[in-house]
């Protein structure tokens, strides 16, 4: 299991292994997409006494499939009043966006395979975590510009207030990510999780890394514009918010955006907190490379499903509360956090 | 070979979208250029070998500070600019300025080739350990310094943008908190409706 560092590849073998990486990871992650929104239908209608999706396949497991097919048969609409360009740009850079911030994710230990081997991720940079944060904040502008393009005062509100609400906490959540990096003295994504061992998970280290949990968890929910914190497609105020002269595929893609950063937010929470994939691993060879991204999807599983749960839990809150909980309750507290894990730091070294 | 064709690449991106910058008539056209820009200044540090600071450019000038101008031309509801032939100014200053500033900056590259060497691409160190060294030990006092300049700038924008009367009288202002912040989301509601 041992990395072999300092083992070069040739450019090809690199160049092939990483397509095939990058083929493996977008393919699941749109698999793992299209199977929350299945996951989001069926818990919410367990939530709401009802039962969800049934007719396509076994428990209305080839939902996902059909919903595929209907958005791309259906029309798809471009209203006269839009501006055109930049219309039709919007959706393209939520999803990409959205997909480009797994490439950095690692979900497992190291495999062989072969002669060759690898770790479970696409590319392991020693700034993996600034890396997923800047692609998410870059992921603001497909939302605002969608809400701006589509020259529809409902659209424009959705906007502003998603970009406004996406800068407000993505403050707060990157504040809350500091302690952790105190603490493990990287920002490589598998350091950090390499510093987790034998159940030192950060959610365990009492009581900084807990609260920085919470904060991140709390901002995460904003950044994704997920209930209660989902006032920029507040349906009973706004219509749908910025996507509401979007139709089709477009739509699409701003849907799938929704749920890919969900995973991403899922993944980070799990890498940072949880200690990513480590878990009691046994058995043979091939089970010891399987088990640690079983424990891992399993980690990820939990996240997103808490997502729905709150999600059909918890009423919207209103604007101003949003903006006050993040500027003067949230912020100053995980500033606090990062003083006294500081000081803590310094004083046992 | 790779890295450098990547690096002309993303230096003939930056420099399309900076002309595109001004070329450009509508203010949101003008500041995606602008993230462009930001973006692929970002792209020419990672190449560089600075990760950290091609990092922090993303995700401050890129992520932040680029979205706070978006908003402010969505607010606004810019529309196109008019073009105007220019002032005589421009013409007589500009014209020989930017041919001075071009002989300049050819005359150090050329005059100066034989002192100075090439920096060989990935070459420069970036680690965030170094650069918090550097800014937290050996440069703490200008750190410092800067940060109460910042600080200062804010209070500034805060005094700015209050109401007089709400710096006048603080405890018998006419309007609460609560008021002042209802009043700042119809006024965001009043800039939606005349769109």
């Amino acid at each position: 299991m041992s990395a072999p560092h300092g083992h070069t590849l040739s450019i090809t073998t690199f160049i092939i292994i990483s397509i095939i990486k990058s083929v493996a990871v977008v393919g699941v992650l749109l698999t793992a997409v299209a199977y929350s929104v299945w996951l989001e239908r069926k818990v919410s209608a367990h939530i709401q006494n009802r039962w969800g999706p049934t007719r396509v396949g076994p428990f209305g497991l080839l939902q996902p499939l059909a919903d595929g097919v209907k958005f791309i048969f259906k029309e798809d609409l471009t209203q006269p009043h839009v501006y055109k360009p930049l219309y039709i740009a919007a959706p393209i850079i939520a999803v990409v966006f959205a997909i480009t911030s797994i490439s950095v994710i690692p979900f497992g230990n190291w495999v062989d395979v072969g002669p060759w081997g690898t770790y479970l991720q696409i590319t392991d940079l020693n700034i993996g975590l600034l890396v997923v944060l800047g692609i998410t904040s870059m992921g603001v502008y497909g939302v605002a510009l969608a809400g701006w393009s589509s020259n529809n005062k409902y659209s424009l509100l959705g906007g502003l207030r998603a970009s406004a609400q996406m800068i407000s906490y993505e403050v707060s959540l990157g504040l809350s990510l500091v302690p952790i990096l105190i603490k493990s003295g990287s920002l490589s994504l598998r350091d950090i999780v390499d510093a987790q061992r034998h159940l030192h998970w950060n959610v365990f280290y009492v009581p900084m890394g807990t609260l920085a949990f919470f904060i991140y968890l709390i901002s995460a929910y904003a950044e994704t514009n997920r209930t209660p914190f989902d006032l920029p497609e507040a349906e009973s105020e706004l219509v749908a918010g910025y996507h509401t002269e979007y139709s089709a595929m477009k739509f699409a893609m701003f849907f799938m955006a929704e749920y890919a950063n969900m995973v991403t937010v899922a993944c980070l929470a799990t890498l940072l907190f949880f200690g990513g994939w480590l878990g009691p691993v046994f058995g043979p060879p091939i089970l010891q490379m399987i088990l640690p991204v079983v424990w891992f999807c399993l980690k990820v599983f939990f996240f997103m499903f808490l997502y729905v749960w709150v999600r059909w839990t918890l009423p919207r809150f209103r604007y101003d509360q949003l903006m006050a909980f993040g500027w003067k309750v949230l912020l100053p507290l995980s500033v606090a956090n990062i003083v006294v894990t500081a000081l803590i730091v310094a004083w046992r070294a | 070979m790779f890295h450098l064709i990547l690096f002309l690449f993303f230096g003939a991106i930056c420099v399309a979208g900076a002309v595109n910058l001004l070329v450009q008539s509508h203010p949101i056209n003008s500041a995606l250029s602008l993230i462009v820009v930001m973006a692929s200044l970002a792209a020419e540090y990672l190449l560089l070998g600075a990760e950290f600071v091609a990092a922090v450019q993303v995700i401050v000038y890129a992520g932040a500070i680029m979205v706070l101008f978006l908003i402010t031309i969505m607010l606004l509801n810019a529309g196109k600019e008019e073009r105007t032939k220019g002032s005589r100014v421009a013409t007589v200053l500009g014209i020989p300025g930017v041919m001075i500033a071009a002989v300049l900056v050819l005359w150090t590259l050329v005059g100066r080739s034989s002192t100075t060497h090439l920096v060989s691409i990935g070459a420069l160190w970036g680690a965030p350990k170094d650069i918090a060294r550097l800014l937290f030990h050996d440069f703490l006092l200008p750190f410092e310094v800067t940060s109460i300049l910042i600080l200062i700038a804010i209070m500034g924008a805060v005094v700015l943008a209050s109401r007089p009367e709400a710096i006048a009288r603080p405890h018998h202002s006419s309007r609460t908190p609560e008021e002042t912040r209802e009043l700042a989301a119809a006024g965001l509601a009043e800039t939606g409706k005349d769109r």
